[in-house]
């Protein structure tokens, strides 16, 4: 594995350099991407991202958010309308795919059927002219790393999805792309599967410090995975920031609702300039600019009250409509006070409530996070 | 695994003789209209009025035969070669553009699809005659006197290129739309030039249309009797001309019948090694 270790090796050197302040150069730089299909609709409008180099970036959003669009102008098979990509100090716009360098894994794979998966592989060290015995071996050892050395003889048709996914990760490596783009590449797997990779692609990115950039409309691969998530709503990011501060501080009200459960109260200024939400009057919350917010409480954040000193607690009298059970949690929905609820209550707490009962339901304020309106 | 052997087995087989019911008019239809002529011809081929080879071996004893055959084979490889080299561009820019352009370019290739033979080879007549536009402008570039063209090997060739590239280009559509052009994305990431991607994974990919396309062309070609009857050489006829040649001018209805069958066999034996290697199944896409 000697290609593929010394690859690894200098990431790895890469990445230190990078913690000694190195680092604040971004190694992807996208900036003020337009793609207009028709001259008029924008499918992305007017981006800017700066990615890190060895770092993994999700683009997370729903169909049609422009994701995949923006991955395409970056893979060079979409010509941006404006705006410009920077890879490593250079502007890529012009460059034509094939010698960008760039790694792709497709959504359907996309393994040639009419070669191996050892041919596969090979392919891009067939194309950049390598001598036949370096192709060999640098094609078994990439096979090796995806734990597929002894199918290299096989074609795609007699190969799993799984299978197929990881030949086509390691066709996508073999060559030591300075960039791997991954298309939504564990849509078609079934659901443990997909977690094995999910784990699989996390390994491979660790052991060879490639940037990474992962497209997906799964929040729960976005939020395993990423070290940072670009959400994506209507041609825009919404925010660009690590998992934890997407999910507990989200930037707008899409992604808030987008990544995660959520309850969303309406809150405002009031006359006395503190903020009150409607149903449940003063929050004494430190208050950021601005009159009107989204007060989002995430549904697992809410517990049942039992009694007791209120303190820092908001306290809402609740009755239970519907009553979802998941098995290790229950998620309550229901309202009262004006406000509908989602509350998502382990099991073992949640045995003696039932649809139709009145109980009180509590979270801390500092739980709720406000969203300028 | 030993099928299982029950109601719903017995049941499907039943259906299946009722589904055969479905078949039956078709099945009666080529036996009274083809089978039944078909084994006269054969009947024909060895009868001279008692049973004999002799329509057989004097076919295969005399050189004529043997170079019509020949010449006939040539001509369908002329044929499918320049056919397939005008259809793969126009059936690869058609998947490759899509939309509008598609639609255009395989409504013209269906229009012509629809146009008779005899309608298109009598156009040629009057293109490539003797006074005809074809003449004349070669004549107004300098060209006089331009070259016989009706009436010679060229003109037949030509065509029959014109009246079969529909098939070749709908064989070949029909393989290419089914590509998924991320493979031509993925080698494009993989380093390969737009040459390379097309070279080393569409091209492969598509072969399955060429050798389609040639397969149908080729042995329409070998039975092909207007076009080179109305436009080719009296000289150098191809086989079906012959048996035309043979039925109608010398009233040999035994070596017609034994060049028929000899056409026939020919026919059946590519069919058979297309079947070997493709399977009959895939021919029309």
């Amino acid at each position: 594995m000697t290609a593929l270790d010394s690859r690894a090796n200098s990431a790895a050197r890469g990445m230190l350099a990078g913690e000694n302040g190195t680092m604040t150069k971004a190694y992807l730089e996208i900036r003020d991407l337009v793609k207009s299909y028709d001259g008029w609709q924008k499918a992305v409008r007017g981006i800017s991202l700066d990615i890190q180099k060895g770092e993994f970036v999700s683009f997370l959003g729903p169909s049609g958010s422009g994701k995949t669009t923006t991955l395409m102008m970056v893979a060079g098979f979409e010509k941006p309308t404006a705006g410009s990509i920077r890879l490593g100090g250079r502007e890529i716009a012009p460059v034509p795919p094939h010698q960008r360098n760039i790694g792709m894994v497709f959504q359907n794979y996309a393994l040639f059927p009419h070669m191996t998966a050892a041919e596969n592989v090979g392919f891009p060290l067939r194309m950049r002219k390598r001598p036949a015995a370096e192709i060999a071996k640098r094609a078994r050892d990439a096979l090796a790393m995806v734990g597929l050395a002894d199918f290299a003889g096989r074609q795609p048709r007699e190969l799993s999805g799984g299978q197929q996914q990881r030949v086509a990760l390691a066709r996508a490596l073999v060559f030591e792309p300075d960039v791997l783009l991954l298309d939504e590449p564990l849509g078609a797997l079934d659901k443990n599967l997909r977690e094995h990779m999910q784990v699989e692609i996390k390994r491979i990115h660790r052991e060879l410090g490639i940037t990474t950039i992962y497209v997906t409309h799964d929040q729960t691969e976005a939020m395993t995975m990423s070290d940072r998530i670009a959400v994506f709503s209507q041609g825009a990011v919404e925010q660009f920031a690590p998992p934890l501060d997407v999910y507990l501080r989200p930037a707008t009200r899409f992604v808030g609702g987008f990544v995660g459960d959520s309850n969303f109260l309406d809150v405002t200024r009031g006359t006395d300039g503190g903020l009150t939400a409607a149903g449940l009057g003063a929050l004494d919350l430190p208050a950021p600019e601005g009159d009107r917010f989204h007060g989002l409480i995430r549904p697992e954040a809410i517990g049942v009250w039992r009694g007791g000193e209120a303190g820092e607690h908001c306290i809402v009298s609740f009755t239970v409509e519907a009553l979802v059970n998941y098995g290790d949690s229950v998620l309550l929905i229901g309202g009262g006070h004006g406000l509908s609820l989602r509350a998502r209550i382990p099991f073992v707490q949640a045995t003696d409530i039932h649809e139709g009962n009145t109980l009180q339901l509590a979270w801390r304020r500092r739980d709720m996070h406000l969203i300028p309106a | 695994m030993v099928p299982p052997v029950g109601s719903a087995a017995i049941k499907s087989g039943s259906s299946d003789a009722k589904a055969w019911l479905l078949l039956l008019p078709a099945l009666a239809f080529l036996a009274v209209f083809f089978l039944v002529p078909l084994g006269q011809v054969v009947f024909f081929s060895v009868m001279d009025p008692g049973f004999t080879l002799k329509h057989y071996t004097s076919f295969l004893s005399d050189s004529f035969y043997w170079r019509v055959l020949w010449g006939t084979f040539q001509t369908a490889g002329i044929v499918t070669i320049f056919a397939l080299l005008m259809s793969y561009p126009l059936a690869y820019m058609i998947v490759r553009m899509g939309g509008h352009f598609a639609t255009v370019m395989l409504l013209i290739i269906a229009m012509s699809f629809w146009t008779s033979f005899l309608v298109r080879t009598f156009a040629w007549m009057v293109i490539l005659g003797n006074n005809g536009p074809l003449r004349a402008i070669l004549e107004a570039f300098g060209w006089s006197p331009a070259p016989q063209l009706l009436f010679t090997r060229f003109s037949s060739t030509l065509a029959m290129v014109h009246l079969l590239i529909p098939f070749m280009v709908l064989a070949l559509y029909s393989v290419m739309k089914k590509i998924d052009m991320n493979f031509v994305r993925a080698a494009r990431s993989l380093g390969a030039t737009p040459f390379q991607a097309f070279h080393r994974v569409f091209l492969p990919l598509s072969a399955p249309g060429i050798v389609n396309g040639c397969t149908l062309v080729f042995i329409m070609c070998l039975g092909f009797y207007v076009t080179p009857v109305l436009l080719g050489s009296p000289r150098e006829q191809m086989i079906a001309g012959l048996i035309g040649t043979q039925i109608e001018e010398f009233l040999e209805f035994g070596e017609a019948s034994a060049t028929s069958v000899i056409l026939l066999l020919v026919t059946l034996a590519i069919f058979a090694i297309y079947n070997r290697f493709v399977g009959l199944d895939k021919l029309w896409g």
